[in-house]
């Protein structure tokens, strides 16, 4: 499984062979872990959840999208669910490509794209409380329900 | 019968990841409408909703046999 949701602590070495190829001059890896201070707030853990089905089919939608926009370029994500603590990797993105500059971009859009349409939530647990956390980009409206056309049709 | 998911904090406003409604038909926005006043759920406004696991519209109609999940704004990553 090239793009795959897990319980399980993340192997960076598994994801980062997936996207091994001959063609490839630069193999771009991101490492997302769990922040213990977010806005001063100090957070103890986090639970992540999923849709599970439906993330993984997002998630090859993005790897789709890399390949139309970075043609040659191979993806592998993995993103785990369940309790986290402070400094465990919550995702793993692998991006490989003829050369470097293009393997920088393609994973940063693969990030970008995970916080807007990949059905994935984080609660965070403080001393004091918790609370689901929703639209980090704090750029999207969904004024109808729904999102925008270029999420829908990409 | 359509089965309607719900995650986060909908999963535990509600108390149940999914549930089963019975000869329902109208739209996305109808069904909304109708987990507003029968389940208690806040204001939906905020919420995407995926019917079969592709996203739509509040318009797109709900068939039977549908799986349809409400989406809250995703924060994976």
């Amino acid at each position: 499984m090239i793009f795959e949701i897990i319980k399980e602590p993340i192997s960076i070495e598994s994801v980062v062979s997936k996207v091994v190829q001959r063609e490839a001059g630069a193999i771009t890896t991101f490492i997302g872990t769990v922040r213990e201070l977010t806005n001063g707030k100090r957070t103890l853990y986090l639970e992540y959840e999923a849709y599970i089905s439906m993330a993984v089919k997002k998630l090859e939608q993005i790897g789709q999208e890399i390949s139309e926009r970075w043609p040659g370029t191979k993806t592998a994500i993995t993103h785990r669910i369940g309790r986290l603590g402070i400094t465990d990797i919550a995702v793993v993105i692998a991006t490989s490509t003829p050369h470097r500059a293009e393997s920088y971009e393609a994973n940063r859009y693969a990030i970008e794209r995970i916080k807007e349409i990949v059905p994935i939530w984080k609660k965070e647990h403080w001393e004091d409380g918790e609370k689901w956390i929703g639209d980090q980009l704090g750029t999207k409206e969904y004024l109808e329900g729904k999102p925008g056309e270029e999420d829908l049709d990409d | 019968m359509i089965k309607v998911m719900f995650f986060a904090h909908l999963r535990e406003q509600i108390g149940t990841g999914e549930i089963e409604i019975n000869s329902f038909k109208g739209t996305v926005k109808e069904l909304k409408e109708y987990l507003q006043i029968n389940h208690s759920l806040n204001n939906l406004d905020s919420i995407m909703t995926a019917v079969n696991e592709e996203f739509c519209h509040d318009e797109t109609m709900v068939d039977e046999g549908d799986i349809i999940a409400l989406i809250p704004p995703v924060s994976g990553g």
